[in-house]
């Protein structure tokens, strides 16, 4: 089978070219070099700005270059211990996101139902205004605690410090309950901390990488991409488990194609040989270890044998990867992944996984898990906030005991039932909630429920057309933003700032947080009056001046220790002070102390679980409109075994319709046959079809599978939403 | 199962070579039209034929610098960088045929021109009176008008050959890629022009004559294509490949029955029965023999794009 | 006298179009056009499957059809470091050189004329890298002078197992692929 992906061609006509040459400007648009780039035409003299990536979390260190106000283009800056001097696709097509057409351009206010996208272009003044009266009723009716910030990124800093002077604790992120949550949870529950973000994997040096259900490569999390070519490179062992052949398989010694919904199975039937065969790191469990008498019992039934039909990977296969990790330990990291939601017993598999690390010794050792350091700015000497009595709104008497952030779900089911007390305002900056929440119709709901609904964001994302107010930011080539110091192999600090103004009447976090903190009789919170002042008083109490990380960028700190072999002293700030093989904080709680394997209901008949991932070239929904990375990627496809499309006569290209198990429905999308994947599921690369006016049709392609996630599984430990649990059929045609 | 995938979408290559349009083949047919035009014309010159006022002679020289200049209007229109089309002469490019091309029809024109010389054309004399002592001078030394006779056969072959060359030295186009692309164009040529003239011919002996070369021509023809897909079959993958394009493939249809049936068979058995006198001379063959040579360059010249090396 | 190749080991690459990116910024490609591009190929059936993703673009032959072919001199070998560069100003938009490219690597520019990979020859003349070479997060790409046996390339090319895409059109491509 062949497969040619085709895109359209914007066809300059060969007139301009003619105009151009008959004006004679055309040595100026032609150049002179012989080689085509047109060095001729810039704009202006060449400025070289260093900042810092937004485009996704890992906020890489960049230089941003501009000709005199026009960006022209982005690298990564050498001086960064993140990027190493090297963006990823989405942080080099970075200029891309300030010259996008679909920007938003002014504040717009709701002219008729929510949801129907029809604004009025209003003044700063006149929304700012408007949010604050409707805040300041929703605080008479209902309290403060009745506004909820959801907030994705450093960019929410200065929007997070007003709603906490506002005084409200309904500060989330779907980063949390729909992502990363049960594996912080999990390791949390076992080391006394988790793996951060960036995570702490020291995959550089690892003689042997397990990735459970993780896309290196197709995620671009750019350090740990390196860090895995690096590996790779110096003949590291690697091994994959997916029910895809993903990128990093094709790289693998040992590539499992596992059943989906069964890796506890498999991770509890390798902690089994590990143990049976004696060949977890035994010192250091006995040092480090608590509870490891109980948790060996608790396994020992697991075995090879016991797993292979449940997830159709041959005993041998397991004892021999598991004898590979052992061969390598401690420099045998089994990475922890990060959007680990699927079944919903997900922060009992991260803790099978951290388990899984400590039987390798792994947790502070070369090639495992390294300690992070992160250099010490002090906060800005704000007054401190107000305290709330009502607590938070999202996980009433405690009913997830493990949730250690505010759950974005939990929210929205405190929107929707009034209960433990009515959530009235929704605050959204810079994450669409109706791509990152599960079950898209329960958060429309929610949304009717509410008095107040703003959206701060670039372009008119889906979740912005269900706003009352709709705030244009300044994109991060056109802002500041607060300081980075991040948790990191090496510490460092590092400044964003602007490198062009912004083109229309778009403005940047900061001014949004402040002039709303004004407008809410928050002065006393806002004792600076420009960021700079902000950014000049942290930077002078750590020590820097602004001025110099405007020329720098970026500054490195002292490393320190990274491993118990250097010298970093274990410490595991878990209630027995060990690492706990055996939880007993999870059997206080009726949960299972060690990890279990429960079945995940399968697919009926005829139909196709739905996984989903990234592509290396958008992050979650928002880079689509990105007008370069759509030219990358302009749409989604869904991938099916070839064996089973042509079982089903679907040829490559043809355009389906996905319904789920209950009726809802993505597409049209194109059918990928491939041998890439199991014959019982999908894959769709999440992020596409979304269906907001404000995003030109032909950035709409493919399918969402955020609609298809009608049904999820919420984490009894922590909260999280497992998401892989949705069925799938393809019908024939539009 | 071999799965390929690009990321590559640019505009004239992707999912397929489609740089040349109807221009191209339009060009190349008229080119080799004029070239055959040109060699019968100097052919008919050596027999004196156009010292006859009712020779098919005098038209020929007008009519293919028409069509020559069509074509060569066709070939522009193609062209992607109009602007710089005057750099063709500013350079010879020993090893690109399309240079050779250019100055090859740099030197056609003033031989058509000669040859039209040797008998102008009633409406143009009287309004360019100046040509009539031009003319004189021209027929007053055989030696000339030999001259300008093998001039004409050269350069027609040279053109007719030239249009041919031109697409077999694309290496990167298997289909494309066999030295018999220029006989066969060539030939091709000669029998559309020998067609064409035989039509507008009103000397009964000379139409005859040119049916019959017709006749010969298409013979020839064939044989050449059969030559050439000997070769492709018998060839590496790639030109295996190439040659399904025609035999099983796409372009089958249009090569069998628009080709080599309406525009080369059909017209051969007519026109050889109206050569024996068992039928009379119609314009069918010769307007068969005309489409099927504009056909001919169509399907080499979309199929050729569509034939490449690589594993897809 | 150099003569400049470049060595893309597949063992590393993951696909990620980072090349294809910075090519655009670097070279201030049009929308619809690149210069270099990444191509899949996966055989076999599920689950044991072979994977080989490449970033291609020009190869800058040894025997390039596309110089001989150009009937301007538009497309010419450069003398510094034997690469096939376009004049713009010489071309006519003929497009006997699209056609004449085993790779398909080469378009048209909207504003006319045949556009192509350059090597980045305007960085490497600064001392700097090929912008696709540059920004590879997996440092897969490789670039140097060939007929130097110390130089980056070469070393790689002697000690690993490489192939070239269609070695059978005979153009001599400098473009290697590490498997």
């Amino acid at each position: 089978m062949v497969s040619v992906s085709r895109r359209r061609f914007l066809q300059i006509t060969a007139g301009i070219a003619a105009l151009a040459a008959a004006t004679g400007s055309a040595t100026q648009v032609l150049g002179n070099s012989g080689h085509g780039e047109a060095r001729a035409r810039k704009g202006g003299p060449l400025r070289k700005v260093p900042t810092f990536c937004d485009l996704c979390f890992w906020k890489c260190g960049a230089i941003a270059y501009a000709e005199g106000g026009r960006l022209w283009k982005i690298e990564g800056n050498p001086a960064d211990p993140l990027s190493r001097g090297r963006l990823c696709p989405r942080g080099t097509a970075g200029v891309a996101m300030a010259t996008d057409t679909q920007r938003l351009t002014r504040p717009l206010l709701r002219k008729k139902q929510r949801g129907e996208e029809v604004w009025t272009a209003v003044t700063w003044d006149e929304a700012l205004d408007f949010i604050a009266t409707k805040m300041r009723r929703i605080r008479e009716q209902h309290g403060p605690e009745s506004m909820a910030l959801f907030s994705h990124g450093l960019g929410g800093n200065f929007l997070k410090h007003t709603f906490k002077a506002w005084g409200t604790p309904n500060i989330t992120a779907p980063s949390y309950a729909q992502c990363r949550g049960p594996r912080d949870a999990g390791f949390t529950l076992t080391f006394g901390e988790d793996v951060g973000s960036p995570e702490r994997t020291d995959i550089r040096n690892a003689r042997c990488l397990t990735l459970i259900g993780s896309h290196l490569g197709e995620n671009m999390h750019n350090t740990q991409v390196q860090e895995f070519a690096e590996a790779v490179g110096s003949g590291a062992t690697v091994i994959v488990v997916d029910p895809r052949y993903s990128v990093v398989a094709s790289k693998a010694k040992h590539y499992l194609p596992i059943k989906p919904g069964t890796d506890m199975a498999l991770l509890l039937a390798w902690m089994n040989v590990l143990v049976r065969e004696n060949l977890y790191d035994r010192e250091y469990v006995a040092a480090h270890g608590e509870g490891f008498a109980e948790f060996a019992a608790d396994i020992a039934p697991w075995t090879p044998e016991w797993a292979w039909p449940i997830t159709g990977i041959a005993p041998e296969t397991i004892r021999e990867t598991a004898r590979e990790m052992a061969r390598h330990r401690p420099a045998s990291l089994v990475h922890p992944g990060r959007h680990v939601t699927w079944y919903g017993d997900d922060a009992q598999r991260a803790r099978a996984v951290a388990l899984l690390n400590a039987l390798l010794g792994t947790w502070g050792r070369k090639g495992g898990f390294y300690a992070p350091t992160r250099m010490s700015v002090p906060p800005y000497p704000y007054p401190p906030y107000p305290k709330s009595e009502r607590g938070t709104a999202d996980n009433p008497d405690g009913k997830y005991p493990f949730a250690e952030e505010v759950l974005s779900s939990g929210i929205r089911e405190a929107t929707l039932t009034g209960r433990p007390y009515p959530v009235k305002g929704w605050f959204v900056y810079s994450t669409n909630l109706m791509q990152a929440l599960p079950n898209q119709e329960e958060t429309i709901k929610a949304i009717q429920n509410l008095d107040l609904m703003v959206v701060v964001d670039v372009v008119g994302s889906d979740i912005a057309g269900w706003a009352d107010v709709v705030l244009p930011e300044a994109v991060y080539l056109e802002r500041y933003d607060d300081l980075n110091a991040e948790l990191f192999r090496e510490p460092f600090l590092a400044l964003r700032q602007p490198v062009v103004p912004p083109p229309a009447d778009q403005k940047p976090n900061w001014w949004i947080a402040r002039e709303l903190a004004m407008r809410l009789g928050l002065g006393a919170y806002y004792p600076w009056k420009h960021v700079e002042e902000y950014l000049d008083t942290r930077l002078k109490s750590a020590g820097f001046s602004l001025a110099e990380l405007k020329e720098k960028g970026i500054v490195p700190g002292k490393p320190g220790p990274l491993y118990y072999e250097d010298g970093l002293v274990p410490e595991f700030p878990t209630p027995s002070g060990k690492i706990e093989f055996f939880s007993r904080q999870l059997a206080d709680a009726g949960l299972a102390p060690v990890p279990r394997y429960t079945p995940t209901p399968e697919p009926p008949e005829g139909y196709f679980r739905l996984l989903f991932g990234r592509a290396p070239v958008h992050t979650f929904g928002r880079t689509q409109t990105n007008p370069l990375l759509s030219e990358m990627m302009e749409e989604n496809t869904v991938w099916l075994n070839e064996d089973v499309a042509n079982r089903l006569g679907f040829t490559s290209g043809e355009l389906v319709t996905l319904r789920n198990q209950d009726g809802a429905t993505a597409g049209p999308v194109k059918v990928r046959p491939t041998q890439r994947i199991r014959r019982d599921c999908v894959f769709l690369v999440h992020g596409f079809a979304q269906t907001s006016k404000g995003i030109a049709a032909r950035f709409k392609k493919g399918a969402s599978d955020s609609r298809l996630v009608t049904r999820y599984v919420l984490d009894p430990v922590m909260g999280g939403n497992g998401m892989n649990v949705n069925f799938v059929t393809l019908e024939r045609g539009v | 199962m071999l799965e390929i995938t690009t990321t590559r979408a640019n505009h004239l290559v992707d999912p397929s070579l489609h740089v040349w349009a109807w221009q191209i083949p339009v060009y190349l047919f008229l080119g080799g039209l004029v070239a055959g035009m040109m060699m019968i014309h100097g052919w008919f010159t050596f027999a004196d034929r156009h010292r006859r006022a009712e020779s098919v002679s005098q038209l020929l020289p007008a009519l293919g610098l028409v069509l020559l200049s069509a074509g060569m209007g066709a070939l522009f229109l193609d062209l992607e960088h109009k602007l710089f089309v005057w750099r063709l002469y500013t350079t010879f490019q020993i090893t690109s045929p399309m240079s050779w091309g250019a100055w090859i029809l740099i030197a056609v024109y003033p031989a058509l021109f000669a040859a039209l010389l040797l008998r102008v054309p009633e409406p143009l004399a009287t309004r360019v009176p100046v040509l009539r002592a031009w003319s004189a001078a021209l027929l007053a030394d055989p030696a000339r008008v030999r001259f300008v006779a093998a001039a004409n056969m050269t350069l027609g072959a040279l053109l007719g050959v030239y249009t041919g060359i031109l697409l077999s030295t694309l290496g990167a186009r298997p289909l494309w890629n066999s030295a018999l692309l220029g006989p066969l164009f060539l030939a091709s040529g000669l029998s559309s022009a020998a067609a064409l003239v035989h039509m507008v011919a009103r000397d009964g002996a000379e139409s005859e004559l040119l049916a019959r070369a017709d006749n010969r021509l298409l013979t020839a023809e064939l044989a050449i294509l059969g030559l050439f897909l000997i070769g492709l079959v018998t060839a590496p993958r790639v030109h295996q490949q190439a040659a399904a394009l025609l035999l099983g493939g796409p372009f089958t249809a249009f090569f069998w029955v628009g080709v080599v049936g309406l525009g080369i068979a059909v017209p051969l058995f007519v026109q050889t029965l109206a050569v024996g006198r068992r039928v009379r001379h119609t314009a069918v063959a010769p307007v068969l023999v005309l489409a099927g040579g504009l056909l001919l360059r169509f399907v080499f010249v979309y199929a050729g794009q569509v034939s490449h090396y690589g594993p897809f | 006298m150099a003569r400049f190749g470049m060595v893309v080991d597949t063992a590393r690459c993951v696909g990620c179009m980072d090349c294809v990116v910075a090519c655009k910024t670097e070279n201030r490609l049009p929308e619809g056009l690149c210069r270099d591009w990444i191509t899949t190929e996966s055989r076999g059936q599920f689950p044991d499957v072979q994977l080989e993703i490449r970033s291609e673009r020009c190869n800058h032959c040894d025997h390039p059809p596309c110089v001989t072919c150009c009937p301007t001199g538009a497309s010419h070998v450069e003398d510094y470091g034997k690469t096939v560069q376009i004049t713009a100003e010489l071309c006519i938009g003929c497009k006997a050189c699209l056609a004449s490219c085993p790779y398909d690597a080469r378009s048209i520019h909207p504003e006319g004329y045949a556009d192509k990979c350059t090597f980045c020859m305007h960085r490497v003349k600064d001392g700097l890298l090929p912008a696709c070479v540059a920004v590879c997060p997996t440092r897969c790409l490789h670039f140097g002078d060939l007929d130097d046996p110390n130089s980056d390339v070469s070393r790689l090319l002697a000690s690993r197992r490489s192939h070239v895409l269609t070695p059978e059109a005979g153009t001599g491509p400098r473009v290697f692929f590490l498997t």
